[in-house]
């Protein structure tokens, strides 16, 4: 059935093929570039919400009752 | 390096967490009304406004857009600018933002108790509010891109993808799925009509799940759990690697809300597979929240922030299991109209947005009031009561659902339904709901105990509007052919980091929704289907307006167990004409779309004014202002006219002298029912429910005339 509808749109697998293409070839380029990627940029990038000012009121400390 | 000297804007900050909070609230109080209505259908005291059809989307709109909503834009106002090392763009988009936000929400808690509704899960609000979040969403979006774009840092950390991507989907989203023809200032009819429209319907539903209570909170997440954890979150790369694929899939999987449906087969197995690929991307969300707090499971003892986060975490892995789980098409079978679904829905919105929302508010207020949470017993103890609510709402939903459908399936050995009364799977279930709102009710009351406490904490600190930092201007970004040149490259362009993710989102919709429009042997037409007559048509607009739709599906499955107990099952073909579709997604009543000439019209007359004098038993409120309101037939012209418009075959000429053949109609009812000893007036709404309610799913019994034109 699947097949039968998108063979009536003219082209249509072109676009099919296209599309998946381009997702698999970006997910294969972001997998390789994951693996080889500067160490120190990833933890670089990691850390950054936690190197805000950290003059701020610390309340990890619990409650006060 | 010259450090430039700022300001952080906290006041809009305090805003959304004041609203988060009082919305929190009003949304779960409404919550714990309907579910309590469910037993006690009295509770409806016959007043409209207060009638479980009408207030049920008021519950799920406060908790999903005023709740969430405004627990998203406060993480989002906060985590943005110190992400960013900015202040926001403008203070008067912030501004516009909050308060249009809240007069959307107020316009919505004026708008739905008193029926004005499209009857869109999740998009019931009418064009007119359409209109204003559009607005309103443009200003977020110009204020959150303007801050990116003048930002002092040069990365933008993945939370700010995930708001990103959220902004940019919910756009498409609301755009696609709001595209209506106005009727009246309040009244609209979406253009698509049967099963296209319950595509874009459900692909907009599970999408709306998805970067509304999903990616946002995944951003958040993100910057929240590493500031309570004080650790910098598990894995950078998979949080890379499950972004792409988490905006990738997402967009395909929406089908799998109309499995055995009316709709194309391809599209039902479409949803299926990619629903079941979903929980690689949910996964790799949850095990880096989760070990984020490797070598740190002490602190989690100790601190109720985490205890809050680490279920969030949890529940958020659980129920995106169990969602592919519910989209295998057997289990789908079983759970699909039932409380099973409920249980899925709460198990995510009461354990991941909502135990989140609770942790990073346990967080934030001390640091923006500058001072120590009040207490943390409280807060231990609204853990604990929150959790018990929770395991008490999801286990009897679970056991309730799974109960029902079992009996709604159970045949004799002799082969007929073993259930074949609707109301005795009910009443079997209703201790499960009266369990169901004890589990509401104790984490409502946590709820409450956190208000208190944070309202304490806020009065014992001082809040500082302005909160002043300093940072290096950013220095022009002029290394694209470094390492790392494709994520870099993005991230130093945020314009073109929209793009691609608008991309991503619309070639899934276009490949899903593209053949189901163009392709007419998607939907077979059958030669017997008409367009509703007038009466049927405004009695429409009135099972519309009380969201019978809300408890009653219209959609047989294709089963055994359903052709027994309701009749032939539903076609594609039959909806051609249904501006918006009303398939439901939940079945607390039967299934309604062979009820046409099931009962006499007395039968229905006597069941809305009191259904127990026709159910002894039944859970369904009381309708008696139907018998008594009239009908407005001055809206019968541009009805006809908006249908034609939208393709609806009536005869050019025709809204002229469509109230003539109403009131004709109108007459034969009212003249049967006062044969059969009801005191009918022929110009009540009852009388139009009646016409149409007798109409359902009868255009095919007619099976002489029945030709289908195009095989399935």
């Amino acid at each position: 059935m699947f097949k039968e509808v998108l063979q009536s749109i003219e082209g249509v697998e072109f676009y099919t093929i296209v599309s998946m293409i381009i997702f698999i070839l970006f997910f294969i380029g972001m997998t390789i570039w994951l693996l080889k990627v500067d160490k120190k940029y990833i933890k670089d990038m990691s850390e950054l919400p936690l190197k805000e000012n950290e003059n701020e009121f610390s309340n990890l400390t619990g409650g006060t009752k | 390096m010259q450090l430039e000297k700022f300001s952080y804007d906290n006041e809009i900050v305090r805003k959304f967490t004041i609203a988060t909070t009082v919305w929190g609230l009003v949304g779960m109080l409404v919550g714990l009304i309907i579910a309590t209505q469910l037993f006690v259908p009295a509770l409806n005291l016959n007043i409209p406004f207060l009638t479980f059809g009408r207030i049920r989307p008021l519950h799920t709109n406060a908790v999903i857009f005023a709740f969430v909503g405004n627990a998203i834009f406060m993480g989002i106002y906060y985590s943005l600018q110190r992400l960013c090392k900015a202040r926001m763009f403008s203070d008067l988009l912030s501004n516009i933002h909050f308060w249009g936000w809240q007069l959307i929400i107020v316009a919505a808690a004026i708008t739905l108790p008193l029926g004005i509704t499209t009857s869109k899960e999740y998009a019931e609000l009418e064009w007119p509010i359409d209109i204003m979040i559009a607005v309103v969403w443009i200003a977020f979006g110009i204020n959150m891109f303007g801050t990116i774009i003048k930002r002092r840092e040069k990365h933008m950390y993945v939370a700010i993808w995930f708001y990103i991507a959220t902004w940019v989907t919910v756009t498409v989203l609301h755009v696609v799925n709001s595209i209506e023809l106005p009727v009246s200032l309040l009244k609209s009819y979406p253009i698509y009509a049967g099963v296209q429209d319950a595509l874009v319907q459900w692909w907009y539903g599970h999408n709306a799940v998805a970067f509304f209570l999903t990616t946002p909170y995944l951003g958040l997440m993100y910057y929240f759990l590493p500031k309570a954890a004080n650790r910098p979150v598990y894995s950078y790369k998979l949080s890379i690697l499950h972004f792409w694929t988490l905006v990738f899939i997402y967009i395909w999987a929406g089908p799998h809300h109309l499995l055995y449906s009316a709709l194309p087969d391809w599209a039902q197995s479409l949803g299926t597979v990619f629903s079941i690929m979903l929980i690689a991307p949910s996964w790799g969300g949850m095990i880096n929240g989760l070990l984020t707090l490797r070598g740190a499971w002490d602190r989690v003892r100790e601190n109720p922030i985490l205890k809050f986060m680490v279920v969030a975490v949890t529940a958020y892995g659980m129920a995106t299991f169990e969602g592919p789980t519910l989209s295998l098409k057997s289990v789908n079978a079983i759970a699909h109209f039932t409380d099973w679904i409920i249980a899925h829905v709460h198990v995510g919105a009461l354990g991941w947005n909502g135990f989140l929302t609770f942790g990073i508010l346990y967080w934030l207020v001390p640091k923006l009031w500058k001072t120590n949470l009040y207490s943390k017993k409280l807060a231990n103890f609204h853990f604990w009561i929150g959790f018990l609510g929770i395991v008490f709402y999801a286990f009897s939903m679970w056991f309730s659902g799974i109960t029902q459908s079992l009996m709604w399936k159970q045949f004799t050995p002799l082969g007929v339904l073993q259930y074949p009364n609707f109301l005795e799977t009910v009443l079997q279930i209703v201790p499960m709901y009266i369990i169901r709102m004890i589990g509401g009710s104790l984490y409502f009351v946590g709820v409450i105990v956190m208000v208190y406490n944070l309202f304490k904490t806020a009065k014992q600190g001082s809040f500082a509007k302005e909160e002043t930092a300093e940072a290096p201007a950013l220095e022009k970004f002029k290394d694209p052919l470094m390492r790392g040149v494709i994520h870099r490259f993005l991230e130093g362009k945020p314009a073109l980091f929209i793009f691609l993710t608008l991309i991503t989102v619309l070639v899934a919709s276009v490949f899903e929704f593209v053949p189901m429009f163009l392709i007419k042997s998607n939907i077979p037409t059958i030669a017997s289907v008409k367009p509703y007559t007038p009466l049927e048509l405004q009695g429409r607009d009135i099972y519309i307006r009380e969201a019978c739709n809300s408890c009653h599906s219209q959609l047989v499955r294709p089963f055994r167990s359903e052709t027994e107990r309701y009749g032939e099952y539903s076609k594609a073909g039959e909806f051609v004409y249904d501006h918006p579709f009303l398939w439901g997604s939940k079945r607390t009543g039967p299934d309604l779309h062979r009820i046409g000439g099931k009962y006499p019209n007395l039968w229905h007359y006597l069941h809305m004014e009191n259904p127990t004098s026709m159910s002894p038993g039944s859970l369904m409120p009381s309708y008696p202002w139907l018998h008594t309101n009239d009908l407005n037939i001055t809206s019968t012209e541009s009805k006809i006219n908006a249908m034609r418009s939208l393709g609806v075959p009536y005869p050019e000429g025709y809204e002229k002298i469509a109230n003539d053949d109403l009131q004709m109609q109108a007459e034969q009812i009212a003249t049967d029912l006062q044969n059969a000893g009801a005191h009918a007036e022929p110009n009540k709404e009852i009388i139009a429910l009646i016409a149409y309610l007798q109409r359902l799913g009868t255009d095919i019994k007619a099976k002489s005339n029945m030709t289908e034109q195009a095989g399935n």
